[in-house]
C-alpha cells in the first residue's frame, strides 16, 4: 500500500499494522468498541445515526445506506437477513479486496451492527469466486469473532443473537447485482429479479433483506463510534465520509487511496496519482468502473462525489478510476469493454 | 370499494384498480403493447424489453409489463422513440434467430414474426455469422431449437408455476444461454406440452405436429377432449380429414389454455390405422367384414329371436363413459322402450347418484362446484383420488386457486399424491382409509389408531382447521361412495358458507352416462324407476310402456351371462372383458354379443357383430364433465365406414319398427332439455362453446353393492382402451414409469 499525505485514513487506518487481520490487533485498535456502543442503544437510533452520516452505498449505485435500512419492515413475522455484497467484479475496482484482506473484523463489526439495526439474526458474506483466498481470511476472522463472543448467541451479554457465514460466488459478474446475488445465494441461476419488490421487503428466501457493499458496511463502526455528524462532515453535503479510490491505468502511482468524498478528480490524478504516466497527456478518465460514462480531459475538474458526477452525465460508481493517456485508441478501448460485457451478459 | 387509479394512456383517460400493470391497463383500452416474456397468470420476468413505453417525467423508457399504474401517470405507447426502441430490440432478437420462417412450424402464428411485421425491423446491421446449434429432442413430444429461442422464460414459468413440474432451467449465459431440462438431457415431466403452446416463437415444437402443415392450411374446430372427466375444451386442427394438432390457444372453455398430455397429444387414436372401418360378422367362428345393412339387419334379427324365445329379461345393455349424452339417452330409450329391459348399466367410476341423492335430501341440490369455481375457491378439500393423474385440469385448478388466490388446500389420501405439495394440511390415512376418515371428520366414529399413519392429533387438527374455512369445495374420488357420500355431504354442509361438491369420475362422459340414466333402476335425471310419475313422463313422450322392475346392474349382468340367464348382450363403447379381466368362458352362455367400438378390443374379439363407431372427433353432441357442466362436441372430420352410436341406435330402432322423431343429435338434445330434470339448459350458450352447469335433483335408489363404483386409476398417460391406440401417449418415457411417479 502506497500512502499519500492527502489521504484521510478512516477505513484504512489499521492497514499496514503487523498482523492487521487478527482479532487481537483489531481489539487493540478500538475494535468492537462500536458494537458495544450500538448494542447499548435502540436499533432505530443506530439507523438514525447512519442516516445522519449521509453514508451512501459504495457498491456503485450510491443509495443512502440508512434509508435502505429504514425500508425494512419493523414488524415482520419472517426472518430478516443482512447480506454483504463482496462480489467485487467491476473492472477497475479492487477496494473490497483490501478491506477484507487487511481488516476483516472491521467488516464483521459493521455487519453485526447492521444486523442489530434491522433486528436480523443471520448474515451472509457473498464473496466473489475469484477471491477464494479471501474466503480463508474472512472465515478465520469469523471463527475468531465467534470464539470471542462477537458473533453467535447473546453477543456481549446483550441478548442479541447473530450468525454469520461466507458464501462463494462462482465467477459471474452479474451476481454483483443485488437480486442476482440473492438468487445465486439461494442456489438459483444468477439472474436479476424484477424490482419492485425491493430486497428490503422481499429479498433472500422471500424475506426482508438488506444488501450492502463491503466498504459501506466497513464504514458503519466508525459512524457509530464517532457519530453521524462527524462522518458527514468528512465529505460533501449528502455524500458523507471518505472513499477508497482505486487509481489505475496510465498513471504514475496506481493504487488504492482513501480520500474524502468530493475530492477533485484533477487533483486526484495529479497530486495523488502522480499524473499521467511517462509525461503523456491525459485523454480521458473512466471515473467509477468500466460501466461509467467516460470523462474527457476537459471534464476532470469535478468533485468526486455521487451528485457531482451524476450532474455531468457520468457516475461515481464503484470507485475504480481508470486513467487513459493520449495514445489510447478509444475504439479499441470501447471494443474491449464491450467484449467484457458481452461475455458477462446475464442473458 | 377501493379507489381506482386514474392515468392517461395515449391521450385517453383510464381508471383501473390499484396494482394493475401498465400493460394490462393498456390492453383494457384496446391498446396492444407488444411483449414476449409477459404472460398473464405467470410471474413477471421483464426479460424481453419489447413492452417499453414512454412515461412522462421518467428519464428512460419503462417496461409496461413490470410498471404498476400510478395516479396521474401519462403514458405514450407509440411514440417514435418507443417504435425505435422496439425496432432495435427486434433487430437484436434477430441477431441469432434464423430466418427459417418458411419451414418453421410457428410461421404464420409466431409472435416474433408478427412484431417484426409491425415494426418493420427485418433489416439488420449485424454482419456476424449467426450462432448455430443443433436441434435437441427433449422428448418424443417436445423438441427444442436453440437458435430460434428468444429466452422469454415462458416455458420455464408455465412449467414451474402452472404445472408444478419444474422440468426446465436455463443453462449458460448471455448469447449462449439456452433452455435445458433440469434433470438430465431429456425432459422428465408430465409431457403436457404447455411449453410448446406458450412459446412465442418456434423454439419448442411438437413431436406430433412438426413439419406437418402450415397453420393456415388447417381447419380449426372447438370441441371437447374425450379422455378424462374434466371436459377440457380443445381446438382440433384438421387437415385433409386428419387431426394433426390439439390446443386451445383462444383460452376459451373451462380450461383456458390448459391441456394435459392426453388432451394435447393423446387424440391420435383417432388417426390410428387399427380403427375399425367395416362391420364384422362372425361366420363359421370367424369375424368377417360385412356391409352396414347386413350387420344391422342381422343384429335386429338375432335380438328379436332372443326376445321371442327368452323374453326381455335375457337381454342386457352396457353403455359407455365416452359417448355423448344424446347417444346415452337414446341407448337407455332403446333398452327400455324397444328391448323392454332395465338390464342396463355402465362402468360407474364415481357415485354421482349418491351425491345427487344426498344433496337433494339436504335441500342443497345446487351445491355442485364447477371447474371455474374450483379455480377461484378459497378453501378446497380433496379426499381420495390422485387428481394430478386422473383429473389433470382439476389438479391445475386447485394449484391455481392456491397460487393465485391464496386458497388453503386440505388433502386426505392414503397415498403421497403430488397435490400434497400445495396442501396447507395433508392427512395421510391407511390404505382405503378415506371413508373412515370422513366418518371420523363428521364425528360419527372415533378414528381407529392406525387410520392416521402420522400422529394421533393429525385428524382433530385437520378437522379444526376446516371448521375455520368457509365456502369450501369438497372434491372426492371413488373411495367415497354409497353411504359414505351421504356422510360427507351432511358433514360438509355443516361447514360455514356455501360448501360445494365434486365427485370425480374417470372418463369424458361418465357424468353424462349417469345423468342420462344408464342404470338398471334409475331413469334420466336421477329419477327412480319406481316413481310412477317419472316413468309416465317418459312413457307419454315415447308412446310406449317401460318395464317397471329394476334390471340387472353391471356385476349382475356379468353374473347372469355366466349363469346362462342373459342370452344377448349389447355393448356400446365399453370393454368389460378388459375391465373385469374376463375369460372367453365367461361369455360362453351368450347367444349373441353385439359391440359398437372404435377398435377390435378384447370384448369386440368375442362379438358376433362388431360395428365401427365414430370417435369424438367425428360426431356432434354434448358431454357432461365430472362437475356437471355440459359442453358441445363438434364434428371436425369424417371417417369413412364408421357411424356414430346415435346413427347406429336410430337405424336399429328403425329395424325394430320404431318411428323415432330424431334427425340429429340436436333433436335428441331438445328432448333431453325438455324431459330430463336438471338439464333445462339454454341452448344458445352451449352452441357457442360455453360450459353450462346442470342442476340435477332426484332421489335415485341407494347404491346396490359396493363393487359397482370403481375408478380405473388411469395415469396421466393412460385412458382406458383408447390410450393403447395412441402413439403419442406410449412414446414418452414417463409412460413406462410406475403410476404415481412425481415430477
Amino acid at each position: 500500500m502506497r500512502g499519500n499525505p492527502l489521504e484521510v485514513k478512516i477505513l484504512t487506518r489499521r492497514f499496514g499494522l503487523p498482523n492487521s487481520a487478527s482479532i487481537d490487533v483489531y481489539l487493540a485498535n478500538e475494535g468492537y468498541q462500536a458494537l458495544k456502543k450500538a448494542l447499548a442503544i435502540k436499533p432505530d437510533d443506530v439507523i438514525n445515526e447512519v442516516k445522519k452520516s449521509a453514508l451512501r452505498g459504495r457498491g456503485g449505485a450510491g443509495f443512502n445506506a440508512g434509508m435502505k435500512w429504514g425500508f425494512v419492515p419493523k414488524q415482520a413475522n419472517k426472518p430478516k437477513y443482512v447480506v454483504c455484497n463482496a462480489d467485487e467484479s467491476e473492472p477497475g475496482t479492487c477496494k473490497d479486496r483490501v478491506l477484507m484482506e487487511y481488516d476483516p473484523h472491521q467488516l464483521l463489526e459493521g455487519i453485526v451492527i447492521a444486523g442489530y439495526a434491522i433486528q436480523s439474526h443471520q448474515g451472509y458474506i457473498y464473496i466473489r469466486g475469484e477471491y477464494r483466498y479471501l474466503m480463508e481470511i474472512v472465515d478465520h476472522a469469523i471463527a475468531e469473532a465467534y470464539a470471542r463472543g462477537y458473533l453467535g448467541k447473546n453477543i456481549l451479554g446483550s441478548g442479541f443473537d447473530f450468525d454469520l457465514c461466507t458464501h462463494s460466488g462462482a465467477g459471474a459478474y452479474e451476481c454483483g447485482e443485488e437480486t442476482a446475488l440473492l438468487n445465486s445465494l439461494e442456489g438459483l441461476r444468477g439472474y436479476p429479479r424484477v424490482k419492485p419488490p425491493f430486497p428490503a421487503v422481499i429479498g433472500l428466501y422471500g424475506c426482508p433483506t438488506i444488501i450492502n457493499n463491503v466498504e459501506t458496511l466497513s464504514n458503519v463502526p466508525h459512524i457509530v463510534l464517532q457519530g453521524g455528524d462527524w462522518y458527514a462532515k468528512l465529505g460533501t453535503p449528502n455524500n458523507g465520509g471518505t472513499r477508497l479510490f482505486c487509481l489505475s491505468g496510465h498513471i504514475e502511482r496506481p493504487g488504492i487511496y482513501e480520500l474524502p468524498m468530493g475530492f477533485p478528480l484533477g487533483r486526484m490524478i495529479e497530486e495523488v496519482g502522480g499524473g499521467v504516466w511517462r509525461g503523456k497527456r491525459l485523454k480521458c478518465v473512466i471515473p467509477g468502473g468500466s460501466s461509467c460514462p467516460v470523462l474527457t480531459a476537459e471534464e476532470i475538474d469535478v468533485p468526486m462525489d455521487f451528485d457531482s458526477l451524476t450532474k455531468i452525465g457520468s457516475m461515481l460508481g464503484s470507485g475504480g478510476v481508470v486513467v487513459l493517456d493520449e495514445d489510447t485508441c478509444m475504439v479499441k478501448a470501447a471494443w474491449r469493454i464491450m467484449k467484457f460485457y458481452a461475455h458477462e451478459s446475464c442473458g | 370499494m377501493v379507489d381506482l387509479i386514474k392515468l392517461t394512456i395515449d391521450g385517453k383517460p383510464v381508471a383501473v384498480p390499484p396494482g394493475t400493470l401498465l400493460i394490462d391497463a393498456a390492453k383494457q383500452m384496446g391498446i396492444e403493447v407488444p411483449s414476449f416474456c409477459y404472460y398473464p397468470g405467470l410471474s413477471l420476468q421483464g426479460a424481453c424489453r419489447m413492452c417499453l413505453v414512454a412515461i412522462e417525467k421518467m428519464p428512460k423508457l419503462q417496461t409496461a409489463c413490470t410498471t404498476v399504474v400510478g395516479n396521474g401517470m401519462v403514458v405514450h405507447t407509440e411514440t417514435p422513440e418507443v417504435a425505435n426502441a422496439r425496432k432495435a430490440m427486434l433487430e437484436f432478437l434477430l441477431t441469432n434467430h434464423p430466418l427459417d420462417c418458411p419451414v418453421c412450424d410457428k410461421g404464420g402464428e409466431c409472435e416474433l414474426q408478427d412484431a417484426v411485421f409491425r415494426y418493420g425491423a427485418a433489416e439488420t446491421r449485424f454482419l456476424e455469422t449467426k450462432q448455430h446449434e443443433e436441434e435437441k429432442k427433449f422428448s418424443s413430444l417436445v423438441y427444442y431449437d436453440r437458435p430460434r429461442c428468444i429466452l422469454c422464460y415462458r416455458c420455464i414459468r408455465v412449467c414451474d408455476e402452472g404445472m408444478d413440474v419444474n422440468a426446465y432451467g436455463i443453462g449458460f449465459r448471455g448469447a449462449h444461454s439456452e433452455i435445458i431440462p433440469n434433470r438430465g438431457e431429456h425432459l422428465e415431466c408430465e409431457e403436457c406440452g404447455a411449453c410448446i403452446d406458450i412459446c412465442p416463437v418456434g423454439a419448442l415444437t411438437s413431436g406430433t405436429y412438426r413439419y406437418k402443415t402450415r397453420p393456415w392450411e388447417v381447419t380449426y374446430t372447438g370441441t371437447v377432449c374425450n379422455h378424462c372427466g374434466d371436459g377440457c375444451k380443445t381446438t382440433l386442427s384438421v387437415r385433409n380429414n386428419v387431426v394433426i394438432r390439439a390446443n386451445n390457444r383462444d383460452h376459451s372453455g373451462v380450461n383456458g389454455e390448459f391441456l394435459c398430455v392426453k388432451g394435447r397429444f393423446g387424440w391420435d387414436f383417432v388417426n390410428s390405422e387399427q380403427r375399425l372401418t367395416s362391420p364384422l360378422i362372425r361366420k363359421n367362428g370367424k369375424q368377417e367384414e360385412a356391409s352396414w345393412e347386413e350387420a344391422l339387419a342381422h343384429t335386429a334379427e338375432r335380438l328379436q329371436a332372443v326376445l321371442a324365445q327368452h323374453g326381455p329379461g335375457a337381454v342386457a345393455v352396457i353403455g359407455s363413459n365416452r359417448t355423448t349424452n344424446e347417444e346415452n339417452y337414446l341407448l337407455q330409450r332403446f333398452a327400455r322402450s324397444v328391448l323392454g329391459t332395465n338390464n342396463l348399466d355402465h362402468h360407474r367410476t364415481a357415485d354421482f347418484s349418491s351425491l345427487v341423492r344426498a344433496l337433494t335430501e339436504a335441500g342443497a341440490a345446487d351445491r355442485h362446484a364447477t371447474i371455474e369455481e374450483i379455480g377461484a375457491a378459497s378453501s378446497i378439500l380433496v379426499i381420495g383420488n390422485d387428481p394430478t393423474h386422473q383429473h389433470p385440469l382439476i389438479a391445475y385448478q386447485v394449484r391455481q386457486a392456491v397460487r393465485q388466490h391464496g386458497a388453503r388446500l386440505y388433502v386426505v389420501n392414503a397415498g403421497e399424491i403430488k397435490l400434497r405439495r400445495q396442501a396447507s394440511q395433508y392427512l395421510q390415512v391407511s390404505p382405503r382409509g378415506e371413508a373412515e376418515a370422513v366418518r371420523a371428520l363428521a364425528g360419527q366414529v372415533t378414528a381407529s389408531q392406525d387410520l392416521c399413519t402420522g400422529e394421533a392429533e393429525a385428524l382433530p387438527t385437520f378437522a379444526q382447521a376446516l371448521t375455520k374455512e368457509s365456502d369450501t369445495v369438497v372434491i372426492f374420488g371413488d373411495e367415497i361412495q354409497g353411504q359414505g357420500v351421504g356422510d360427507l355431504v351432511r358433514w360438509g354442509l355443516t361447514l360455514s358458507g356455501r360448501t360445494r361438491f365434486v365427485a370425480l369420475g374417470d372418463y369424458a362422459n361418465s357424468r353424462g352416462a349417469a345423468d342420462m340414466g344408464l342404470f338398471p333402476d334409475t331413469l334420466p335425471g336421477y329419477q327412480p324407476l319406481s316413481s310412477e310419475a317419472a316413468r309416465q313422463q317418459f312413457e307419454s313422450a315415447w308412446g310406449s310402456n317401460l318395464p317397471t322392475t329394476s334390471g340387472r346392474n353391471l356385476r349382475s349382468i356379468l353374473e347372469g351371462i355366466r349363469a346362462g340367464e342373459i342370452k344377448a348382450l349389447l355393448v356400446f363403447g365399453a370393454n368389460p372383458v378388459r375391465t373385469f379381466k374376463l375369460e372367453k368362458a365367461a361369455f360362453a352362455g351368450l347367444q349373441f354379443l353385439f359391440v359398437a367400438e372404435l377398435f377390435r378390443t378384447e370384448t369386440a374379439e368375442f362379438a358376433d357383430i362388431v360395428v365401427p363407431a365414430t370417435s369424438f372427433a367425428e360426431k356432434s353432441g354434448t358431454m357432461t364433465n365430472t362437475c356437471g357442466q355440459v359442453q358441445a362436441l363438434k364434428r371436425t372430420m369424417r371417417k369413412a365406414g364408421t357411424r356414430s352410436d346415435l346413427e347406429i341406435l336410430l337405424a336399429l330402432a328403425r329395424l325394430f319398427g320404431q318411428k323415432w322423431p330424431y334427425q340429429s343429435s340436436e333433436d335428441v338434445l331438445r328432448e333431453i332439455i325438455a324431459l330430463v330434470p336438471g338439464y333445462g339448459i339454454p341452448l344458445p350458450g352451449l352452441l357457442v362453446g360455453h360450459a353450462v352447469a346442470t342442476r340435477p335433483e332426484g332421489a335415485p335408489p341407494p347404491l346396490e353393492r359396493p363393487d359397482l363404483v370403481f375408478s380405473s386409476r388411469d395415469s396421466l398417460f393412460t385412458s382406458g382402451t383408447l390410450s393403447r391406440y395412441s402413439w403419442a401417449l406410449n412414446s414418452v418415457d414417463e409412460a413406462k414409469k410406475p403410476y404415481g411417479h412425481a415430477f
